[in-house]
C-alpha cells in the first residue's frame, strides 16, 4: 500500500489555487455566455481561444525568467502581491457579508453585458465588439489565475500541482457553465471569495515572512495557524460591522 | 506611420502599468500603503534588530490591523453615500 503524505502547505496551496481559479472562471464564463447569446458563439469562442493563446505566450515568456530570481527576493515579491490581493478579496467579502455592499450578482452582470451588446451594431460573422468583450473577459480573469498559479506555485516549488489545481477548476466551471447555462448566481461566490481571501492572505503573510528571513517554528504548519487567525479576524469584523449597522438602523428608526 | 510604430510599445507599456496599478492599488490605496509599511516594520524587526519572535507576532497582527482599518474606512465611505 502506498503511503501518501500531504503537508498542510500543499493542502492550502491546492485549495487556494482551485477556489481562486474557480471564482475567476465564473466571472469569465458569465461574459463568454453573454457574448455567445447576443453576438454569436463563433465570435465568443474566437475571443476565448485568442485570450487563452495570449495567456500561454505570456506564461512562456514570464515562467523561465522566474527561475533566475533569487529565492528570498521571489518570496518577498510574491508574498507582497499575495498579501495585497488577499486583503482586497477579504475586505470585499467582509463588506458583502455584513450587508454594507451588494452581493456579487452574476445574473445582473449577465443582463448588463447582454443589454450593452444588444444595443450596439447588429451581428456579423465575426463581430469585433463581441470578440473584444469575450477576449478581455477571459484574458483579464485568466491573467489573475496565471498570477495566482505562478506566485503560489513557484514559492512552494509546486508550479505543476498549482497548474493542475487551476486546470481542474477551469474544467469544472466550464462543465458547470454548460449544464447550468446562465444560472451562475447559484455559485456561492462570496463564501468562496472569503475562503480564498483568507488563504491568499495566509500565504502572503508566510512568504513575506520567508522573504524577510522570519523563521516560522514548525515550518508550513504555520500556514494553518495563519488561516485560523484570519478566519477569526474575519468573523469578528463581520460580526462587529453587522452589530454597528443594526445599532445605526435602530437609532434612526426611533 | 512613424507615430503608429512609436505608439504601439507605448500603449503596451501603458496597458501593463495600468493593469498592475489596478491590480495592486485600485480602489484600496490604503491596503497598498499598509502592506509597504508592514514589510518595512518586519524588515526592521528581523534584519536590523534581529528579533524573530517580534516579527513572527507582529506580521499577522499588523495584517489584521490593516484589514480592519480598510474595512472601517469603507464603512464610513458607504454610509456617506
Amino acid at each position: 500500500m502506498m503511503a501518501v503524505s500531504v503537508s498542510s502547505g500543499t493542502f492550502v496551496l491546492v485549495l487556494a489555487v482551485f477556489l481562486a481559479s474557480g471564482v475567476e472562471m465564473v466571472e469569465a464564463l458569465t461574459i463568454v455566455l453573454a457574448v455567445g447569446h447576443t453576438r454569436g458563439w463563433r465570435t465568443s469562442l474566437y475571443g476565448v481561444a485568442s485570450a487563452l493563446g495570449a495567456l500561454v505566450v505570456l506564461v512562456a515568456l514570464v515562467g523561465p525568467a522566474l527561475v533566475r530570481v533569487p529565492l528570498s527576493t521571489l518570496h518577498l515579491v510574491i508574498g507582497f502581491v499575495l498579501l495585497i490581493f488577499g486583503m482586497q478579496w477579504l475586505r470585499k467579502s467582509i463588506l458583502r457579508s455584513s450587508n454594507l455592499k451588494a452581493k456579487h450578482d452574476e445574473d445582473e452582470i449577465y443582463r448588463a453585458t447582454v443589454a450593452e451588446l444588444a444595443s450596439s451594431e447588429p451581428r456579423r460573422r465575426l463581430d469585433r465588439i463581441g470578440f473584444v468583450v469575450s477576449f478581455k473577459g477571459v484574458f483579464l480573469e485568466g491573467l489573475e489565475v496565471v498570477i495566482i498559479v505562478i506566485t503560489l506555485g513557484s514559492s512552494a516549488h509546486r508550479i505543476g500541482l498549482a497548474a493542475l489545481a487551476a486546470g481542474a477548476a477551469v474544467l469544472l466551471v466550464t462543465a458547470l457553465g454548460v449544464v447550468v447555462a446562465k444560472q451562475l448566481n447559484r455559485v456561492p461566490e462570496n463564501a468562496l471569495k472569503m475562503s480564498v481571501g483568507i488563504m491568499l492572505m495566509s500565504y502572503g503573510t508566510y512568504w513575506t515572512g520567508e522573504g524577510l528571513h522570519v523563521r516560522w517554528p514548525g515550518g508550513d504548519v504555520w500556514l494553518l495557524i495563519l488561516v485560523g487567525i484570519y478566519l477569526f479576524a474575519t468573523w469578528f469584523l463581520v460580526a462587529s460591522l453587522r452589530r454597528g449597522e443594526e445599532a445605526l438602523a435602530a437609532s434612526s428608526s426611533r | 506611420m512613424m507615430r503608429l510604430r512609436r505608439s504601439l510599445p507605448f500603449r503596451v507599456a501603458k496597458g501593463f502599468a495600468i493593469f498592475w496599478w489596478d491590480f495592486l492599488v485600485g480602489d484600496t490605496p490604503e491596503l497598498f500603503v499598509a502592506a509597504l509599511a508592514i514589510v518595512g516594520i518586519i524588515a526592521l524587526c528581523r534584519v536590523v534588530w534581529r528579533i524573530n519572535v517580534l516579527a513572527l507576532v507582529a506580521l499577522p497582527v499588523l495584517c489584521v490591523l490593516a484589514l480592519a482599518l480598510s474595512v472601517r474606512r469603507a464603512q464610513r465611505q458607504l454610509r456617506k453615500e
